[in-house]
Formats: structure tokens, C-alpha cells, sequence
């Protein structure tokens, strides 16, 4: 451990200088704004603090005033005033409430742009485990900085190897935890080609302050494949979850569409699946994972209790494959190596994508990325 | 003239035999009952928690000095701090101020001294329950002592899990002691609620009681029904540790989730059982010094309830971006902006008092008037907070810790000094330096400010708490708040020496320095070991026209006192 946290300290040193500076033209109480949120979020915190500086100077200046205007002196008797009044007390607990609602409304509204993702954006797995940063691609490769690509929508689905952790863009606004046991998802839309730092803001033990790392946003997808440094791997992670089905899941489960003694699993992503107990469920990461782990605490209607628990058996990444594959639907009886080279995981790329693409969303140009390493 | 020896005993300096001096050695003060000793003995415990809790401070507060840590090198020694040594300095500062300083400080302290004799009461209901809560306190805090002197504590003072769990450092320890001092404070609460319930005088309706009565009743509330489920997430964690039921644990299936739950839900309401006695001493101050009734009594009353009862449903907002549902977070935002109406209109009351009052600026006051100004801005940034989507980039930033201590240390360490200089010549009988006592307050406001509002710029430039190291840019941030940590530390030290010298060598007072009008200042100085001499005549408490100054004892007595022949009969059991 302590070897381990000293390389970490040492490629800190090494990266953290490059890292943007508070940018000069930045806001003086903020980083950079490099998602497209970040106005948003910056200008209700502007108003906040208009609003409050306001109300601030006029309970200290008028405290102030006060304190000079009605202190004690020798001879002069107070001047009789009323010590309740019901309408001033109503009006000052009133009023401030209709500013109060405003600003929830507001921080509201921009909370849901923040956390409601669209179909369609690039997916990247992020896993953090202490005291370092892991994200894979959709292709199956990996780095440990975040590299992005400017103005392509981003779903970050987060994973913790041991403990909570918090993942930080300070320039990007956005922030969510990393939770052990569950995936938790962020989304950002990067607006500016730069270099950003990433932190851990969930306290994770002795190494949390080095947990640190830089999000690079790219001008465009080549630019992204070109300079960054891969950590390749062999099977894009689909191929990985199509080998694990094979060996664990097809005695019980068809691709086909038909029932065998579970669901078919071609059908099932997206879908909202109705239980014995009355209850309903989207199938999404959290659910196949809590359904591989646990799966007897809900039974899909018209099915029986029968599958057996994996737990220990099947990692957390090998539950990232299985993921990966459940995600293609109708194209999970088709998958080969071949194929899954065409057709990466994410969300359902355009059919007629040439070969080496990252899941580009339909309103963005297709740019090869770095899944070209598969060649 | 004989009424006029009884008048200077009942309402002069006490020179006979008084609480302090009606028994001595050890024993008389460890097995005391009396409500006034004890709240003493909580005085000097809880001062020496805030005396340890803030060595760690300044001593964290030193590393950070610089970015890549100022005390990192070999040459300090045993003060040298590593990433870990500093992860345990500022889980034991915080866990030891919280648990141990700022819950107890106010209630246990100033409450202990003074309820009873607001009330016009002998002692609290159950004095023995009084002094074991006491006990408990020394338990609790000595279990946390232990756990920094066995293998220290690094999970900083919220225990989450699953860190919490796996961690070598002794959470036993830790954890066992903040469950005995939740203890300590339901015993304080209970006693504090019957008391108020049940001890009231002839003719003190509810809305007679002076409104520090009404925060301490408030604050009980909280203290009973939330502190037991404190108690329990504790205990699951524990169990959690060494048996393993996997409740928490999500390597056997547990929730970590669910323990931010449990624990917030104590520790939200926490947060009120420590403003709350805060803001009554101010309502108490403000009025005094102003010499003017307190401005709209009702709502300042009905505001200290409301802040206990709401603050029981805003616990979520601590957790926006632990992965809970969006539509939760939503409605924990809600309510959470309604806790901010009652905490604004004690604010504007206090000011409507000071309209057209008599202001005089003696320490106490400038305490009170330098809680307002730390409370406003502690209170305002709130709302940068409780904004969902702003939340998200500011929490556990550095913005969290500025907003946290302006509230509890700009808000309730304010206060206990502030209250503390208000009550210490009716604790000791002895009056302190009040220019010096000024300077104090002075250098604390300073320095405070100096500390934690370079926190705020850092927070919203995106610095994380919790770290030991950190980027160069925001070292000219950490700096001035390290030599704001500095000055405040000097004015902290300058005001308990002021008082401890005034204890021992101010001049003698009479019951009734300041012009005040609740019950305890019908009492001499200090008052003696029954409380009063005589049978405390009941009036407003904010009716400060009821008192005039009588020379010859150098204190302000009630109009009817002025005339020697109507000088009340001193009580049976007095002597």
C-alpha cells in the first residue's frame, strides 16, 4: 500500500502542473465553464448571492445604524416604541418565502438538466477503488484520466471497487457518488476543448486527497484517439458477457425471444419488468446487477423462483459484461467478434455505421474514436 | 437598620456563604446535586474539549499551509503530518467538537446554571439524572480520548460506511463513546423538558417564560427523539464490525446508503440542538442590552418549535449526490428552504428590538451583534445549499466547511461567550474587564471571519474537503485562513483568561449589574446554594421598566424593593 500510494504521489506531481490553472478569464468565484450546465448553475449561484448581499447590507447595515443611533446616554430616556406588530412579522416571513421558492424552482429545474440523460450518449464505465481512476470506453479500452470529446453527451456510469468515493469536475459543475454495491450514473455534455481536474470528493481513507486525476476534452473524436494513451484490451467488453452467458446464463435463458425457464434476455433492457409482489422495475444497470446477485427477492411474473445467486462466482466487472451484452437486445444472438466491432455497446448505434465508431449520437458527425486499437 | 443589612443580602453581593462556598473538598462537588455546581463542572469539561479539539485545529490548519503540506517534513518531529496522521486530526477535531463541545456547550453549561433560576426553582426535576448526564459526558468523551490515544480515529466524525467498517482505527472506541454522550444529552433533554413542564411558578404561563426557556424546550424535543436513533445507527455499526450482520456492508449485501440515512437523521436535527440554545441566549442578550422587551415574543417562541419540528424532515439534503432518488432530493430541497422563514424572522426580530432600544456595548452585547452578522452569512449561504443544482458542485467542497462553521462556530460559539460574560457575574459574583473583554470578542470576529471566508471562494472554485494536500492555486486561500485560525485561537484564549481572572479577582458585584429581568437576577451574586433568599417575585422578563438602579446597592432591583419596608421575607429553608 504504501509503495503504491508513493507512485501515485509521484504521478500527481507529474500531472497536476499541466492541469488548467484558474483560468484567467474565468469567474473570480469559479473554475472555467466547461459543460453545458455550468452557466446555468453559475448564474443561480450569482443570484443567490445578489439576493443575499442585499439582505445581508440591510440587516447589518440597519443593526449598524441602530447601534450608533439608539445607544445609551447618560439622561435620555428611551423613546416608547411597540414591541410586536403582526402585520410587519407577517409581511417579513412572507415575502422572503416567494424569493425562497423561486430559487428552489430554479435549482430544481437545473437539477433535472444535470441528471435526466438522453439516449444516445457515449457511455464510459467508471470505476474508482482507492486511490485511483479507472474509465472504460465503449470499445473495452481503458485509461486513467477521463478523455472526452467536445460537445458529445456523456453517460458515466460509476462503480466502487471497495469504498465511497465522490467523482468532481469542478469545471464541469457536476459531482456524484460512487457507492459500493450499486452504479450510479453522471452526465455531461463538455463544451471546452481543455484539460480539467477530477477529484475525489467522498473521503475514501489515508489516500483521499491524492485521488486526483484530469479530464481532457478533445476537439474531436481522431484528435481523442490520436493522443491519448490507451490501455488496450483484447474483447470489447460484449464479447466478454457474450463468453460469461454462454458458461453461466443460456441453461435457463434464450436469446430468442422465448421463455425458457427464466425471461428471454434479448427482450428485457429498458423494459419495465412487473413482479409477482406487485411491484415494477426498469431494467437498468442496478437491476441486472441486484437481479444477478439477489435474485430471488423479486420474481418476474409468470416465472419461479429458481435461479440461484452468483454472488462469488461472477465479479463486479464480469457483471459490467454481462451488462454490456444484455444492452444489445436483438443483436445478442448475432454478436461475434466480427460484429462487435461494428457495433459497440451503448446505446443501439446507427446500422449502417462503418466500422470502427463509438456510439456517436445521431446528431453528431461520426468520428472514429478509440476502438480503431481493435484492428 | 436591619431591612437594610437584608436588603444587601437578598439582592447584594453574596457575601456569606453562596453556592460555591457552601461546602468544600472534592467530594462536595463530585457527588453534588446542585443544578449550578454541575453546570460548572459541564463548563470546564466542555471548555476542555473546545481546548483539544481546537489544538487540532490549528494544528491541521498548520499543514495546511502550504500545498503540498507545511508540516509534511522530518524536522517536526512528533508533529509531523502524513496523509493519515492528518485524516485523524480532523476526524477527532470534528467528532470531539461536535459530541463532546457543541451539543453539550450551551444546553449542559449556561442551561444547567440557569433554567432552574429563570424558573424560579430550587434545581431541575431530577437533579441525580442531572449529574449522571454528567457522568455519561466524562464517559463519553473519555471513550473518545481512548480511541485517540489507541490507534486514533480516521473516518472522519460522520462514520460512514463502509470505511467505517473496515478501517484498523478504533471506531470502537469512538463510536461506543458517541453513543454514551447521546446519553449524556437525552438526560439533559428529559430533565430539561419536566422541568420546564412541570416547575413552572404561580403565574409563568408558557408565554411568560423568558425565550432562552423556550429554545432549551425546543432543544429537548430534538434531543429525546432524535438522539436515540443515533444511538441505535451506532450500535448496528458496531455490530456491524464485529459480527458482521450486514445491514451496512455491501460485501454481504448491506446498504452504505442506508447508514447516511440513520446518521443524518440524528445528526440534521443535531444541528438545531446546537443553534437553537444559541439563538435564545441572543434573544436574551439583544433584549437586555437593548433594554427594550424582545420584539414580537410570539414568533420568536413559536420559530424555535418550528425550526425542531422541520428540522426533523430535511435530513436528505446532506445527501443530493449520494445516489438517492431525484424525486427525494427534490422534496428534501423543498423543506429545507422552509427551515430558512423561522431562522430569518428570529433575525428580524432581534433587529426590530434593537429599534428605538437603549444599546449599551458591553461584551456580552458585542458578542450578541457579532452573532447576527456570522449568522447571516451563515444562515445565507444555506441557500446556496439547499438549491439542488448548485448543491451538486458545492457539496464537500470547502464552501460546506465555511457554511458549517459560520453556523456553529460563528452561531453557537458566539453565543456561549457572549452568554458566558452575561452570566459570570451572577456565577462568580465578580464583574471581568470589559474593554479587554471587547478585545477578545473583537480578535474572535476577526479572526473568524479571516478563518472561513477565504473557505467559501475556495469551495466555489471547486477545492475538496478532507484533503492534506492540494492544488497550488488555492494556497493563498489556505493561508489567510491558517492566520485567521491563529488570531481567533488568541481570542478565545484572551476571553477565558479574562474570565477565569475575573472569577477569581474581579470586583464584587450585586445580584443585578446589568438591568436584567428574568428570575435569576433576583438572586445575589452568586446566588446562594438555595437559589433565592426569598420567594422571586414573578413579572415580565422583558419588563425592564419594572427595575430601577438603587445606588446604595449598586444594582438594579424591582420599583417596590426601592423602599426598604417592602422588602420580601427571605425564605424558609435560606438559613
Amino acid at each position: 500500500m504504501t509503495s503504491r500510494l508513493f507512485d501515485l504521489m509521484l504521478a500527481q506531481v507529474v500531472d497536476l502542473p499541466e492541469a488548467e490553472k484558474h483560468a484567467d478569464g474565468a469567474h473570480y468565484f469559479f473554475p472555467e465553464q466547461a459543460s453545458e450546465f455550468a452557466g446555468r448553475i453559475d448564474n443561480l449561484y450569482m443570484a443567490i448571492f445578489w439576493i443575499s448581499t442585499v439582505f445581508f447590507a440591510v440587516i447589518v447595515g440597519l443593526m449598524c445604524y441602530f447601534v450608533v443611533k439608539y445607544r445609551r446616554q447618560p439622561g435620555v430616556r428611551p423613546l416608547p416604541s411597540s414591541s410586536h406588530n403582526t402585520t410587519i412579522e407577517i409581511l417579513w416571513s412572507v415575502l422572503p418565502s416567494i424569493i425562497l421558492v423561486w430559487i428552489f424552482y430554479e435549482g430544481a429545474a437545473g437539477f433535472f438538466a444535470m441528471r435526466i440523460i438522453p439516449e444516445g450518449a457515449e457511455e464510459i464505465q467508471v470505476e474508482a477503488s482507492q486511490f485511483a481512476w479507472t474509465f472504460t470506453y465503449p470499445n473495452g479500452d481503458t485509461t486513467d484520466s477521463l478523455h472526452l470529446v467536445q460537445n458529445r453527451p456523456v453517460k458515466l456510469i460509476l462503480r466502487s471497487r471497495d469504498f465511497l468515493h465522490s467523482f468532481y469536475v469542478a469545471a464541469f459543475r457536476q459531482k456524484m457518488d460512487v457507492v459500493p454495491g450499486r452504479y450510479t450514473t453522471a452526465y455531461i455534455v463538455p463544451t471546452r476543448v481543455g484539460k480539467y481536474r477530477v477529484a475525489c470528493t467522498e473521503y475514501c481513507g489515508d489516500g483521499h486527497s491524492i485521488m486526483r486525476t484530469y479530464c481532457q476534452v478533445h476537439e474531436t473524436a481522431e484528435a481523442r484517439l490520436k493522443n491519448t494513451e490507451w490501455k488496450k484490451e483484447l474483447h470489447p467488453p460484449s464479447i466478454n458477457g457474450q463468453r460469461i452467458f454462454k458458461i453461466y446464463c443460456a441453461g435457463c435463458h434464450n436469446l430468442n425471444g422465448t421463455a425458457s425457464t427464466g425471461p428471454a434476455l434479448n427482450l428485457i433492457w429498458g423494459k419495465n419488468e412487473d413482479f409477482t409482489d406487485g411491484g415494477s422495475t426498469l431494467v437498468d444497470e442496478n437491476y441486472i446487477r441486484d437481479s444477478i446477485y439477489d435474485p430471488n427477492k423479486q420474481i418476474v411474473k409468470g416465472y419461479e423462483p429458481k435461479m440461484p445467486t452468483f454472488k462469488g462466482k461472477l465479479t463486479d466487472k464480469d457483471i459490467d459484461h454481462l451488462i454490456a451484452f444484455i444492452k444489445l437486445k436483438d443483436g445478442m444472438a448475432t454478436l461475434t467478434e466480427a460484429t462487435a466491432a461494428d457495433k459497440p455497446e451503448g446505446a443501439t448505434p446507427p446500422a449502417s455505421a462503418p466500422a470502427p465508431t463509438t456510439n456517436p449520437p445521431a446528431a453528431l458527425p461520426e468520428t472514429k474514436t478509440g476502438d480503431a486499437d481493435g484492428k | 437598620m436591619a431591612t437594610a443589612e437584608v436588603r444587601k443580602e437578598l439582592f447584594g453581593h453574596a457575601e456569606q456563604t453562596n453556592y460555591l462556598t457552601h461546602s468544600r473538598g472534592f467530594w462536595s462537588w463530585a457527588l453534588t446535586l446542585d443544578h449550578k455546581r454541575i453546570g460548572i463542572m459541564y463548563l470546564i469539561g466542555v471548555c476542555a474539549a473546545l481546548i483539544i479539539a481546537g489544538v487540532f485545529a490549528l494544528w491541521l490548519r498548520t499543514h495546511l499551509f502550504f500545498a503540498n503540506g507545511a508540516m509534511a517534513g522530518e524536522q517536526w518531529g512528533i508533529l509531523q503530518v502524513n496523509n493519515a496522521r492528518y485524516n485523524q486530526l480532523f476526524t477527532l477535531h470534528g467528532a470531539i467538537m461536535v459530541f463532546s463541545f457543541i451539543i453539550p456547550s450551551v444546553p449542559a453549561a449556561l442551561g444547567n446554571f440557569v433554567l432552574p433560576m429563570m424558573l424560579g426553582a430550587k434545581d431541575v426535576a431530577f437533579p441525580r439524572l442531572n449529574l449522571a448526564s454528567f457522568y455519561l459526558w466524562i464517559i463519553g468523551t473519555g471513550l473518545l480520548c481512548a480511541a485517540l490515544a489507541s490507534t486514533g480515529l480516521d473516518t472522519g466524525w460522520t462514520f460512514y460506511t463502509p470505511y467505517s467498517i473496515r478501517t484498523t482505527t478504533s471506531v470502537l472506541f469512538a463510536t461506543f463513546g458517541a453513543f454514551v454522550l447521546g446519553f449524556s444529552s437525552i438526560f439533559t433533554g428529559i430533565n430539561f423538558l419536566v422541568t420546564v413542564n412541570t416547575m413552572r411558578p404561580k403565574g409563568m404561563g408558557w408565554f411568560d417564560m423568558p425565550l432562552f426557556l423556550w429554545a432549551l424546550y425546543s432543544t429537548a424535543i430534538i434531543q429525546i427523539l432524535a438522539t436515540p436513533v443515533l444511538g441505535i445507527t451506532l450500535l448496528m455499526l458496531i455490530a456491524e464490525r464485529l459480527m458482521g450482520i450486514g445491514i451496512f456492508d455491501p460485501k454481504l449485501g448491506g446498504d452504505p446508503v442506508l447508514f447516511q440515512h440513520f446518521f443524518w437523521f440524528y445528526s440534521h436535527p443535531a444541528v438545531y440542538i446546537m443553534i437553537l440554545p444559541a439563538m435564545g441566549v441572543i434573544s436574551e442578550l439583544i433584549s437586555v442590552y437593548s433594554h427594550k422587551k424582545i420584539f414580537g415574543y410570539t414568533f420568536i417562541a413559536f420559530s424555535s418549535v418550528a425550526i425542531a419540528l422541520l428540522g426533523f424532515i430535511v435530513w436528505g439534503h446532506h445527501m443530493f449526490t449520494s445516489g438517492q432518488s431525484q424525486v427525494m432530493s427534490l422534496i428534501f430541497s423543498a423543506i429545507t428552504f422552509s427551515v430558512a422563514i423561522p431562522s430569518a424572522v428570529k433575525v428580524f426580530n432581534w433587529l426590530a428590538t434593537l429599534y428605538k432600544g437603549s444599546i449599551l456595548l458591553l461584551t456580552p452585547m458585542c458578542y450578541a451583534l457579532s452573532f447576527i452578522f456570522l449568522f447571516g452569512i451563515g444562515g445565507l449561504t444555506g441557500l446556496f445549499l439547499g438549491a439542488l443544482s448548485t448543491d451538486i458542485h458545492l457539496h464537500d467542497t470547502y464552501f460546506v466547511v465555511a457554511h458549517f462553521h459560520y453556523v456553529m462556530v460563528g452561531g453557537t460559539l458566539t453565543a456561549l461567550l457572549g452568554g458566558l460574560f452575561h452570566w459570570w457575574p451572577k456565577m462568580f459574583g465578580r464583574m471581568y474587564n470589559d474593554f479587554l473583554g471587547r478585545i477578545g470578542c473583537f480578535l474572535v470576529f476577526m479572526g473568524f471571519n479571516l478563518t472561513f471566508f477565504p473557505q467559501f471562494i475556495m469551495g466555489s472554485r471547486g477545492m475538496p474537503r478532507r484533503y492534506a494536500t492540494y492544488d497550488p492555486e488555492f494556497e493563498v486561500f489556505h493561508q489567510w485562513s491558517t492566520v485567521g485560525a491563529f488570531v481567533l485561537g488568541i481570542g478565545i484564549v484572551l476571553s477565558f483568561v479574562v474570565l477565569v481572572y475575573a472569577a477569581l479577582y474581579g470586583r464584587k458585584v450585586s445580584g443585578n449589574p446589568f438591568g436584567a429581568a428574568s428570575l435569576e437576577w433576583q438572586s445575589s451574586s452568586p446566588p446562594s446554594f438555595h437559589n433565592f433568599d426569598h420567594k422571586p417575585i414573578m413579572h415580565d422578563p422583558y419588563d425592564f421598566d419594572a427595575l430601577v438602579y438603587d445606588e446604595t446597592l449598586d444594582s438594579f432591583v424591582l420599583r417596590e424593593f426601592t423602599d426598604p419596608k417592602q422588602v420580601p421575607e427571605r425564605h424558609p429553608v435560606s438559613h
